[in-house]
């Protein structure tokens, strides 16, 4: 059984595959703005224009929305729902699963047409499902920037005292950890 | 979760527990005390009559650890019973944990049912609750009618039996100088317990306390 939440991280190169994907994306969609956010509500990447808006809690609300909606589908039979459009005035939204983990979130307004963004999307949500089933998949090497997941964090007891895993991103950094809290 | 493109480490602690106990109130405190410059908007999904319908969402930056800016996302869950589908939700990613107790003798069921739902519905996820950063909070410990901690430790925090071996000696609790995570019961049973505060969160007593120990625990799980 996992010990918490499975975490991961990925590398300037999934990075920029992604950021390169996303502008393709935008440029043929004619769509604003491109954001990516992890299940558990955190913000993974922007791309496009920049939001003007409080992109932190953007974030958890789209993970809550999202998370929402899957259980909406399985009430009604479904597995879940894989896209999610929101339609406003000006401005709309269109978000889409990416392997399960994330959510890309595309803004557009009327400069563009929903069956454009529609259509442009499916490339590019099967790009980046490539990306990140990569990601997801690389092994456990825990903290290792330059690739692999970050997975299992807590692996070891409470007492600190650890199974026979690699040093963490914060190895040896106890004193810091400490003066934060004085 | 690590951003090595944003250099930050994000980490996502949720408060739980029963409905009215003062979770909310905790991030409201929170978001009164900490600098505008450090945090974020608070978000509340609530209902007409204040009560959390979803969820509570505040942002906060403690500061720079090699480099990386650490962001807590603080998250509350509804604690009405009704709502259990969206409080699991909630719980996806989550890094930490706080149980925010109602202290009055009253309100023991309800402690006690939040609790188990909280266990059922980590174990859902596949989260062992018993090996993550994990606190409880004892709140409205200034209400007349508020239990002994005693009682309520015993009801709530009875700890979970050790079995490693090579973990079967006392563990000074950090935050309670003299007290112990990890001890033996008469009977020779090693048992660990979880931290925990005690508070009064309308007034902040025992706020900050809880959120630096939730929050130091997750830091070391990296380290």
């Amino acid at each position: 059984m996992p010990i918490g939440a499975v975490t991961w991280s990925f590398t300037e190169g999934d990075f920029g595959a992604i950021t390169i994907t996303l502008q393709r994306f935008l440029y043929d969609a004619k769509a604003r703005s491109a954001l990516l956010v992890d299940r558990s509500g955190q913000l993974v990447a922007t791309v496009g224009e920049p939001p003007t808006f409080d992109a932190t809690a953007f974030a958890s609300l789209t993970a809550a929305d999202f998370s929402a909606n899957d259980q909406l589908a399985r009430l009604i039979g479904e597995n879940d729902f894989r896209m999610l459009f929101h339609q406003g005035e000006r401005e709309s939204m269109y978000l889409a699963d990416i392997a399960r983990q994330v959510i890309l979130v595309v803004l557009f307004d009327n400069r563009t047409t929903l069956g454009l963004v529609r259509l442009r999307m499916k490339t590019a949500v099967d790009d980046l499902t490539r990306v990140f089933e990569g990601v997801f998949a690389r092994g456990h090497t825990r903290g290792d920037p330059r690739g692999g997941t970050r997975d299992d964090p807590r692996g070891g007891t409470r007492d600190g005292t650890r199974d026979a895993a690699p040093p963490g991103i914060l190895a040896g950094a106890d004193d810091e950890i400490d003066r934060l809290f004085q | 979760m690590i951003n090595y493109a944003s250099r930050e480490i994000n980490c996502k602690i949720v408060f739980y527990g029963p409905g009215l106990g003062g979770k909310t109130t905790n991030l409201e405190y929170v978001y009164g005390k900490v600098s505008p410059s450090t945090r974020g908007k608070l978000i509340s999904l609530a209902t007409e009559t204040e009560r959390t319908l979803f969820f509570d969402f505040l942002p906060v930056d403690l500061g720079t650890i090699r480099g990386f800016k650490t962001r807590f996302h603080l998250y509350t869950v509804p604690g009405q019973v009704y709502y259990n589908a969206s409080r699991k939700l909630i719980l996806k990613g989550v890094d930490g944990v706080v149980f925010v107790a109602d202290s009055q003798a009253e309100r023991a069921e309800a402690n006690l049912e939040s609790m188990q739902n909280l266990y059922d519905n980590m174990a859902a996820y596949g989260y062992d609750l018993t090996r993550m950063p994990f606190v409880i909070q004892y709140n409205k410990r200034d209400l007349p009618n508020a239990a002994p901690m005693a009682d309520l430790q015993a009801m709530l925090n009875p700890g979970w039996e050790v079995t490693d071996p090579s973990r079967m000696r006392p563990l000074a609790d950090p935050f309670r100088p003299g007290e112990f995570l990890v001890s033996q019961l008469p009977t020779g049973e090693w048992v660990e317990r979880v931290p925990y505060f005690e508070a009064v969160a309308v007034t902040g007593d025992g706020v900050f306390d809880t959120l630096k120990a939730v929050s130091k625990l997750v830091l070391k799980t990296l380290a």
